[in-house]
């Protein structure tokens, strides 16, 4: 017998909606990724905006059923423009006990709990550690709870299919749950068809199966008079374009293709595997017909040496890595910028320090990117803010390392990197132009640290050029000849040169601008990858009358925007938002004199929540 | 690769403008020699050649060569010098280090260069103490040696890094004593010529630190008795009166005179070199009487740019991609009107 319940202290009625969050959870195989990735999917070619955000354990597979085995999908689809995943969650999809226990404090009261109710079994409850079942003891009166037999429907849909065993069965009750919400927010369970005919091509019955379950939970649903009609969100406005759904890992790693291509230049990468960064390898070691070099190292200090290596002989050199592997190319970062070659080393920052949370987000690592070097030893940080723009951001990087000839650290971070959203598409020629430094003949008296005189950048002379036979290293080099020169005062206008350097390149990024206001009561100030949620909270102030509020947002490091200063003076009060215990705002501090710079820091290893920063805005302002 | 014909040089082309700063009567001085007379041999355009080193005495090596060369930092050389080779696989690569900087500090990066087999070659320099940080013991050092770091005598096991390098699937591994320059060169021409990486270990005297630890072997009156020098091909037979050499006894390797005991030329074994199998190659290395020196292993095998090459001309040949927007809009795309 299939028991299907729902609680009825809730006014049911459907309604047209602007936005909506879904939190799709259970366990770590349970197919919550794809779930997730499916319904995002086909909102964004229905047309909504979406922000997606994927949270999972750092075990591969803990033990089933257990609180901390609980992997999680969220998305935030809208009408209206979406810019991050959404904290408070209007419907949680729970497969099983450990799942609702993890996730009930982020649904709204009064909202959606849809659970597979065959989950909620004596063991599982025990490994939940539920001392009663929630679904009878009352715990849950503030939701509307809607309980299906999702396993036992599955099973019930599968019976007369040949060739699948009960494991293959279980596997795919996902889909059953993906039906149910395709047709509570009126969306075609089309997409996924299309999408396994693709994936199982060569396995029809796996075509057939899930086909057949994902159908088997879109009707009964439409079925089931108990569960309200359809909501409606309505496509989104956004600008005309071709688009596709990307996922910051992926962006970034697009970004550096853009960007060889552009330059004419191939790609190196060299890499070593550590989450969350790892993404961008599995990217690029796809990209062999674009000739890209994907060198998967033996540590990650031979990541970046390998790169130095690839860059010293002529190409586009990139490392990627996250917190920890950072701290090991340190040396090596000190040598390319020694020598003065480009580089970029992506770091997708992850909770610190040492091995810390490696699968949630924080932007920690902005001290060790400044300065996690010996000596004096500047170099360009970049952040990019969104998944989207890792694109820009890591074409953005490459320009810089090649036509400054420095290397470049460009943040990103697991949120950013693990999420996904909208992206319009680019083509390579719209991309602004990228130069190199290369000197492919002997003119005159020729030295390898010989200089543009305006952006300071030596000229790039590769091995297998005729003539310009020479040796860098790490040691201190005379200014004229480049030669190992220990000359004290060599040093200092060495160090003075590196360092000036790296200050023109303000000249070659974009002044800081502001949102929603450029003078007034608070201005509220970001970097990297809490734009989204910092963002949106300032634009939901603005919408609620408090039109004194603006917001700068940070992308540029090192150096800081040229008219940092004058925009920030232009305000009352700042406050400087990070997820860590205040490294930007300290980088603010030391290079302006600027007073009573507030603070709100978050070190959870999550995101902003939207709420809490409405609610400390509005403290500082009224 | 380009077709001009390469310039002849002669070893002065080799040699940079810049003052040599070894200690004097170090045997660098011999390696730098036998290195810029080589290369006028190896048939590579001067611009084409590059020389990565990372830190110690041997890595200012560099320095001195009128090549492109890059002083790196402590160990990384292999791991550098790979990504200039896969960068551009037209270059000649060099790898100049220590037994301090690829044996300690750099031994991952050493034993992943070796199993990848990528086509450049690496001079170790052993003189089995930390010459530039004056006088630590090394990986390579002996039980008992007294050094700053071991007044009271050295407790850790030396590596053998002909053993290491053979047990990390090195194709190329060459020995030669410090004092033989005209072996050496003709060393590192064969190591240019090989296709894959090449390892010489330069038995190479410390004159401040360690002088006189391989005398014992490389001492001009007595190696022709210590040392057998092999040639692929060719039986293994030493001595100055070329009456000794070696026979398989058991699983070991033994020496014996020829004319004694019923011991005859045609019973001393032959050295392959070629073989792939390496067990006899590291009975070879290990053996200290007599010191096995000359090219211990040489066997031909496919490098990793070699196999990196042909998949990516396969990837491109089965894509439809030619340009990056090629891959921007394929997949799911959608538009918003």
């Amino acid at each position: 017998m299939i028991a299907n319940k729902i609680s009825n202290n809730i006014n049911l009625k459907s309604e047209a909606l602007d936005a909506v969050v879904i939190r799709f959870v259970g366990d770590s195989g349970d197919g919550m990724q794809l779930t997730g990735t499916q319904f995002s999917d086909t909102s964004a070619m229905f047309g909504n905006d979406v922000s997606t955000f994927p949270n999972y354990p750092s075990e591969i597979r803990a033990p089933q059923g257990s609180l901390y085995g609980v992997s999680g999908f969220q998305v935030h689809i809208g009408s209206v423009e979406i810019s991050t995943p959404g904290d408070d969650v209007d419907l949680l999809v729970a497969m099983n006990p450990a799942g609702l226990k993890t996730n009930l404090y982020s649904v709204k009261p009064g909202h959606t709990i849809i659970i597979d109710s065959d989950s909620f079994t004596k063991k599982n409850l025990e490994k939940a550690q539920y001392e009663t079942n929630p679904l009878r003891d009352g715990s849950l009166g503030n939701y509307r709870v809607i309980e299906v037999s999702m396993s036992s429907l599955t099973k019930e849909a599968l019976k007369d299919i040949e060739n699948l065993d009960n494991k293959t069965i279980i596997r795919s009750k996902n889909m059953f749950a993906l039906g149910i919400v395709y047709w509570m927010y009126d969306r075609s369970p089309e997409h996924t068809i299309d999408f396994f005919n693709k994936k199982f091509a060569s396995k029809p019955h796996l075509i057939e199966s899930n086909t057949r379950v994902l159908n088997a939970g879109y009707y009964y649903a439409e079925t089931l008079e108990l569960i309200p009609n359809a909501y409606t969100i309505s496509p989104a406005k956004m600008e005309s374009g071709t688009y596709r759904i990307i996922g910051g890992n992926t962006a970034t790693a697009w970004g550096f293709l853009a960007a060889a291509e552009k330059s004419g230049l191939e790609l190196f990468l060299g890499s070593y595997p550590i989450t969350p960064a790892t993404d961008i390898l599995h990217e690029l070691v796809k990209h062999k017909h674009f000739g890209v070099k994907a060198f998967q190292a033996e540590d990650e200090i031979a990541g970046v040496t390998s790169a130095i290596g690839a860059s010293f002989a002529g190409d586009l050199a990139i490392t990627t890595t996250s917190g920890p592997g950072l701290a090991l190319k340190g040396e090596a970062l000190g040598l390319a910028m020694m020598v003065e070659l480009p580089l970029v080393v992506v770091n997708v920052q992850r909770g610190g320090p040492s091995t810390g949370l490696p699968t949630k987000t924080e932007q920690s690592d902005l001290m060790q990117a400044m300065y996690g070097r010996n000596g004096e030893s500047p170099v360009i940080v970049l952040a990019a803010s969104t998944p989207s723009n890792c694109f820009n951001y890591a074409y953005q990087a490459a320009k810089l390392a090649l036509e400054h000839m420095t290397p470049v650290i460009l943040l990103t971070d697991g949120y950013i990197a693990n999420g996904s959203e909208p992206w319009k598409i680019k083509r390579v020629a719209e991309m602004p132009e990228i130069k190199n430094n290369k000197v492919t003949k002997v003119t005159g008296n020729w030295h390898p640290y010989d200089r543009d005189e305006d952006t300071l950048a030596r000229n790039w002379a590769v091995p297998g050029t005729f003539g310009l036979e020479h040796r860098i290293g790490g040691l201190e080099k005379d200014s004229v000849t480049g030669d190992v020169s220990h000359v004290p005062e060599n040093h200092e206008f060495m160090t003075k040169i590196r360092a000036e350097k790296i200050k023109r390149v303000q000249n070659y990024i974009p002044d800081l601008t502001t949102e929603f206001a450029e003078e007034g009561d608070l201005l509220v100030v970001g970097w990297g990858g809490t734009y989204g949620s910092l963002h949106s909270a300032v634009k939901q102030l603005n919408n609620e009358g408090y039109n004194k509020i603006g917001y700068a947002h940070f992308n540029y490091i090192n150096p800081l925007p040229k008219n940092t200063e004058s925009v920030l003076s232009k305000f009352k009060k700042i406050v400087v938002c990070e997820l860590n215990n205040g490294q930007f705002v300290n980088i603010l501090k030391m290079n302006f004199n600027i007073c009573g710079l507030l603070q709100y820091n978050k070190i959870q290893g999550l995101p902003f929540g939207n709420s809490e920063l409405i609610t400390e805005f509005k403290k500082i302002v009224d | 690769m380009e077709t001009t014909a390469v310039k002849k040089y002669t070893f002065k082309d080799f040699a940079s403008n810049q003052e040599v700063r070894w200690c004097p009567g170090c045997d660098d001085y011999v390696i730098l020699r036998a290195m810029q007379k080589a290369l006028p041999e190896m048939g590579v355009k001067k611009e084409d050649v590059v020389f990565i080193s990372g830190i110690g005495c041997s890595s200012r090596f560099p320095y001195y060569m009128d090549t492109y060369g890059m002083h790196s930092i402590h160990g990384r050389a292999p791991a550098i010098a790979s990504g200039v080779k896969l960068a551009n696989p037209d270059l000649s690569v060099w790898v100049i280090t220590g037994d301090g900087d690829s044996m300690a500090i750099g031994g991952n990066h050493f034993i992943h260069v070796l199993r990848r087999n990528i086509n450049l070659n690496i001079v170790l320099f052993n003189n089995e103490i930390y010459g530039l940080t004056k006088g630590q013991f090394s990986p390579t050092s002996l039980v008992g040696q007294k050094t700053k770091s071991s007044p009271y005598g050295n407790t850790q096991q030396p590596f053998q890094p002909g053993e290491l390098a053979i047990g990390a699937q090195a194709r190329f591994f060459a020995r030669i004593g410090g004092n033989t320059p005209k072996e050496m060169t003709q060393m590192f021409i064969d190591a240019e010529k090989f296709n894959g990486t090449s390892l010489i270990e330069v038995l190479q005297n410390c004159v401040i630190f360690n002088d006189g630890c391989y005398t014992q072997f490389t001492d001009k009156n007595i190696r022709e008795d210590k040392q057998l020098f092999v040639e692929d091909g060719k039986p293994m037979v030493f001595g100055k009166n070329r009456d000794k050499g070696l026979v398989l006894n058991g699983l070991k390797l033994e020496v014996v005179t020829i004319g004694e005991n019923g011991v005859e030329q045609e019973d001393i074994l032959v050295h392959n070199a070629k073989e792939q199998d390496p067990t006899m190659h590291q009975m070879l290395v290990r053996l200290k009487y007599p010191l096995v020196t000359g090219i211990i292993r040489r066997f031909d095998d496919i490098t990793l740019e070699e196999r990196e090459d042909a998949l990516t001309k396969q990837v491109k040949s089965n894509s439809k991609f030619t340009q990056t927007d090629d891959l921007f809009f394929s997949g799911e795309i959608y538009q918003v009107n």
